[in-house]
């Protein structure tokens, strides 16, 4: 660890002796938010996370001080090779400096490698994949908002914590799905509680029917979802259908605020999963939403990919503005990044870890019934809080190389 | 593995209301093949559409779920034949491949559209108050809205064999199929025929969206998938006639309702590799003609 | 009844030369390149598209077949190119006798694609005979099922990683002379790739076995009644088409340096349905004009999202309706040439 700081401590030592000696005048940075503009992830990230990150700029109060930084985004169209190809152009053609947002983990992976070859910063906010952090980190990226361990495990201890202590799991069959249900049932059996059965189901299936069978007989007091997106929505609704919510309690591994809406409170109501951020978790975030929501589509406010958007573009530009200027040179940036603590309104006060885990509280929510409901988008019910030191990957157990010189 | 009746009755059900949509898609499938010799690669996106038109018929007109069982088909249907009008007509006399590529682009175009106006998450649309809930069968809970579908969609089903095969109407469909100019010769409007005939096939493949749209969330890209197992099926039925693919749809919704029981990982490839048993075997599918 | 491949114009001597300066002057053109200030990695993605569009054509082109199924192909012999290059394990279960795997550590780049030509050559196999069975609409069914069974398959295998795919594959160093992670180097070899394959399907359409595929083509009954055995010509020509829209596939897998299920998604399929069809079905050079077209527009048009989409399926529409011939065909039918 104490290597670590010092290699850190060393890093910025020079970009702070080259930045004086070399082009202390250079204040051009170009940010690109690379997402999903029309896809499935279009609502939870897309134009809202490009809004996220000019509103970082603005507030970052930068351009006031002579710097010139732009924003632009670009379609990925969830195909690692567009992803990437768009990635590598930018760096080519754009002199881009920073990467932020790729929401889909095969593309956030694609782009993790591209950016290490080019040298540039990557603060991923939109991509799930725990491997950004492990065996895929790199000393240019920053992973942000959350991740597929940290979903996990906020849910498997909190619920089992709460009373629902025996699990059946509806698992996505492929890598994704199991690693859901593998981080759950590490953090649920830590937690005193046990897996009675599971069954995987092919990846964009329509009919849930049969799986929710199996897990309403296998009397299960909670059935976890380790999948994602559409599936995630139907079997919810689906569920819902075969009257399985009144009596077993469902857990979504992975759910964002816009599925809460598309599914409707009606079908939704009691269900549980994890999340870093909600727009009305305190005053802090109700004042940025209420900003937000008056630029952004249909007045929504930020779901937690946005908002992760937001606050690590704000963090790196007060990186760039401690360097005084020269932001080129990607693992200098993201060195002096992880030096310097984090604070916003958003996420509160937190680090980013050696391996460029972003760390801070994660919250247990709970689905509000109709009636509950006051407002448009009011949606959540604080069921528990996760402290950002529990809440992800403990780094003696991340396999990042970074970690291991 | 033992095997559990009650859980193998219950799966075997389910099977049955998949069954329903694929016996419906093939059937309009079979049906615009028949007439006009194209396999329609836009019948997963109008599908789509015929659930999307119900959505809008509640959201923007407050018209329920039984209007729209009626009105989706003929809204989507006429907008079929305004493609069969503008478009389809013009490459009758062409190789039939070209029929396959200009669908294949109006799904494109179809899908596209949609998932730029409403994303590619789904919309909810409620079950019916009339259908809600659920009876308890013994071996399993069978929402009743499930059990509707499964018998409507049979209804359905016999109505259009009996349309085609026991009227007037239907002698003279098959008629034109076998030989137009003949059937032109009797003073029957043949390119009028074919125009409808697309358009009651493209009907039933929205009227399978609106069934879907209370189980399923309405996506715009919820019938791309779809079709090409509805291909399969076609492939492994043979399109010669209208019973076999309304047959083989239900009986495969019931093959794939076991596999989910006995080897779930395997249910979304049991279909294709079905077909390609069928093809070792019998070339020209259970029921088909040769080619 | 017009068929879908009225581009093509019966060999001549003329015709042959015609394509024989065409294939100069593409040379020259590509060789040049590097010094036009063209992206290269634009340039070598086109390629690589442009090659498995040629593959596709073999087949729908001159052999009358159209398959909705050809991503399978290309994306098979990326995933096992790069596994082989990343890893180089090869393992598999026989029921009752047991488990087997065979590590031999990452590959060079030339038996990289080598496995992947064979693991094309066994898909195509494979699938080919099945095919076969069914002629025309049927048989673009049956492709589009089998693709799309063998992507459901690459889902769940582990050594595909699913969603996430292979990435950051080496490079590495061609015949341990060409350092691949040099972009010039990497294009002139994806260049010479490319040419390699092009000229593979030149020699074909202008050898006997292309001319039995075209009088099959035209006319099946009559090549059988000559005494050709026609379903093994349908093969041949099916699995030269596979393995070498497998060469493509592992091609591009040096360039992009990631293998995804992208590659072997219908929609792979139907682009390069697209793309031959924009430059001109049943033409040699049709292909390769409409890959640069199609990865031009997309590359422009990225930022408009899902209108990408619909533009391609406005295209496709346009194509069936008026443009048939495609840009190459409208152009050889004007100078009444065989380009």
């Amino acid at each position: 660890m104490s290597h670590v700081i010092a290699r850190l401590l060393l890093g910025t030592a020079i970009a702070v002796t080259t930045v004086s000696a070399a082009a202390a005048q250079d204040k051009n940075v170009k940010i690109g938010v690379l997402t999903d503009l029309s896809g499935i992830y279009a609502d939870l990230a897309g134009p809202g996370s490009t809004l996220a990150a000019q509103m970082a700029v603005e507030d970052s109060g930068l351009k006031a001080k002579g710097w010139t930084i732009d924003v632009i985004s670009g379609d990925h169209q969830h195909k690692p090779d567009i992803g990437a190809n768009l990635a590598r152009q930018w760096f080519d053609r754009e002199k881009m400096d920073m990467i932020t947002d790729v929401p889909n983990s095969g593309v956030a992976l694609a782009v993790n490698n591209v950016v290490k070859e080019k040298n540039g910063v990557y603060i991923n906010s939109g991509g799930g994949t725990s491997d950004l952090t492990n065996a895929q980190c790199t000393p240019n990226t920053i992973h942000w908002t959350y991740d597929t361990y940290d979903l996990a495990y906020g849910t498997g201890t909190a619920l089992t914590k709460a009373g629902g202590d025996s699990w059946f799991f509806l698992t996505a069959d492929y890598a994704f799905g199991s690693a859901l249900e593998r981080d759950t049932t590490n953090a649920l059996t830590a937690a005193g509680g046990k897996v009675t059965g599971s069954v995987k189901h092919p990846l964009n299936t329509s009919d849930f029917s049969s799986f929710l069978l199996q897990a309403q007989s296998s009397g299960a007091k909670v059935i976890g979802l380790a999948n994602a997106g559409g599936d995630t929505s139907t079997t919810i609704k689906q569920a819902a259908e075969f009257g399985i919510s009144k009596g077993q309690k469902l857990a979504a591994l992975l759910l964002f605020i816009t599925d809460v809406k598309s599914i409707g409170l009606d079908l939704a109501q009691g269900l549980s999963f994890t999340e870093t951020f909600y727009w009305d978790l305190n005053d802090g975030t109700r004042a940025f939403s209420k900003r937000y929501a008056e630029r952004s589509k249909g007045s929504a406010p930020p779901t937690m990919v946005q908002a992760g958007v937001y606050s690590g573009t704000l963090h790196y530009l007060k990186a760039l503005e401690a360097m005084g200027g020269n932001p080129h040179d990607g693992a200098k940036v993201v060195a002096k990044m992880k030096e310097m603590p984090t604070d916003d309104p958003l996420f509160g006060k937190g680090s980013i870890q050696p391996n460029g885990r972003k760390i801070h509280p994660s919250y247990l929510f709970e689905v509000k019934k109709p009636s509950e409901s006051k407002a448009p988008w009011d949606y959540y019910k604080l069921v528990a809080t996760i402290p950002a030191d529990q809440a992800f990957t403990p780094l003696d157990k991340s396999t990042c190389s970074l970690l291991k010189k | 593995m033992s095997i559990n009746l009650q859980a193998l009755s219950a799966q075997l059900l389910v099977g049955l209301i998949n069954g329903s949509f694929y016996a419906l898609l093939s059937l309009g499938l079979a049906v615009i093949f028949g007439m006009l010799n194209i396999i329609n690669f836009a019948h997963g996106a109008l599908y789509m559409m015929g659930a999307f038109v119900a959505y809008f018929l509640l959201n923007l007109a407050g018209i329920g779920y039984w209007p729209a069982l009626f009105l989706a088909p003929i809204i989507v249907g006429i907008f079929g034949m305004i493609l069969e009008r503008t478009m389809l007509q013009w490459i009758a006399n062409l190789d039939h491949l070209y029929g396959l590529l200009l669908t294949f682009g109006l799904a494109l175009i179809i899908q596209g559209v949609f998932q730029n106006y409403f994303g590619s998450s789904g919309l909810p649309y409620a079950i019916p108050d009339a259908l809600k809930g659920g009876v308890n069968l013994g071996f399993m809970f069978l929402p009743i809205y499930r059990g509707w579908v499964v018998i409507f969609s049979l209804i359905v089903c016999i109505a259009t064999w009996f349309l085609i095969e026991r009227t007037r109407l239907g002698a003279y469909l098959r008629a034109a199929t076998e030989n137009p100019t003949l059937v032109r010769a009797f003073g029957i409007n043949v390119p009028l025929m074919i125009t409808l005939t697309y358009g009651l096939g493209v009907g039933l493949a929205a009227l399978a969206g609106v069934l879907s749209a209370p189980i399923n969330q309405v996506r715009p890209l919820m019938g791309a998938d779809l079709i090409i197992v509805v291909f399969a099926v076609v492939v492994i039925g043979g399109m010669g006639s209208i019973m076999g693919s309304v047959i083989t749809g239900f009986a495969l919704g019931i093959v794939e309702g076991l596999t989910k029981y006995f080897y779930p990982e395997a249910s979304n490839t049991v279909v294709f590799v079905l077909m390609v048993l069928v093809l070792l075997v019998k070339p020209s599918g259970l029921t088909g003609r040769t080619t | 009844m017009t068929t879908i491949t009225d581009n093509s114009i019966p060999a001549q001597t003329r015709g042959t030369k015609d394509e024989m300066i065409a294939f100069v002057i593409m040379t020259a053109l590509l060789v040049a390149v590097p010094f036009s200030g063209l992206y290269p990695f634009f340039v070598m993605q086109a390629l690589c598209f442009a090659l498995f569009a040629c593959a596709f054509n073999l087949l729908i082109g001159y052999g009358g077949l159209l398959s909705f199924g050809h991503a399978m192909f290309m994306g098979t012999a990326g995933y096992v190119t790069a596994h082989m290059a990343k890893v180089g394990t090869i393992g598999f279960k026989l029921p009752l006798i047991g488990e087997f795997m065979i590590n031999m550590g990452p590959l060079s780049p030339e038996l990289s694609i080598v496995f992947g030509l064979i693991a094309a050559l066994v898909l195509s196999v494979v699938t080919g005979l099945i095919a076969i069975r069914r002629q025309g609409i049927y048989f673009a069914m049956i492709t589009l099922a089998l693709s799309q069974l063998i992507f459901f398959l690459y889902l769940q295998t582990p050594f595909t990683h699913g969603e996430d795919g292979i990435q950051g594959i080496p490079q590495g160093m061609l015949f341990g002379l060409f350092d691949l992670s040099q972009p010039i180097t990497l294009y002139y070899v994806i260049m010479v790739g490319f040419l390699l394959g092009f000229l593979i399907i030149f020699r074909t359409i202008n050898s006997p076995f292309g001319e039995v595929l075209k009088a099959i083509r035209e006319n099946e009954p009559r090549a059988v009644s000559l005494g050709y055995k026609t379903d093994q010509y349908k093969l041949l020509a099916f699995i030269l088409s596979g393995v070498l829209a497998g060469f493509a596939g592992s091609l591009k897998v040096f360039v992009a340096q990631n293998a995804s299920l992208t590659d072997v998604h219908w929609t792979m399929s139907g682009e390069v349905v697209l793309i031959t069809l924009v430059g001109g079905l049943a033409t040699l050079y049709g292909p390769v004009v409409g890959a640069f077209v199609i990865i031009a527009m997309q590359q422009y048009l990225a930022g408009f999202g899902q209108w990408v989409t619909v533009i391609q399926g406005v295209i496709f529409v346009v194509c069936v309706l008026t443009f048939r011939r495609g840009i190459v065909g409208e152009i050889a039918h004007l100078f009444k040439r065989s380009l």
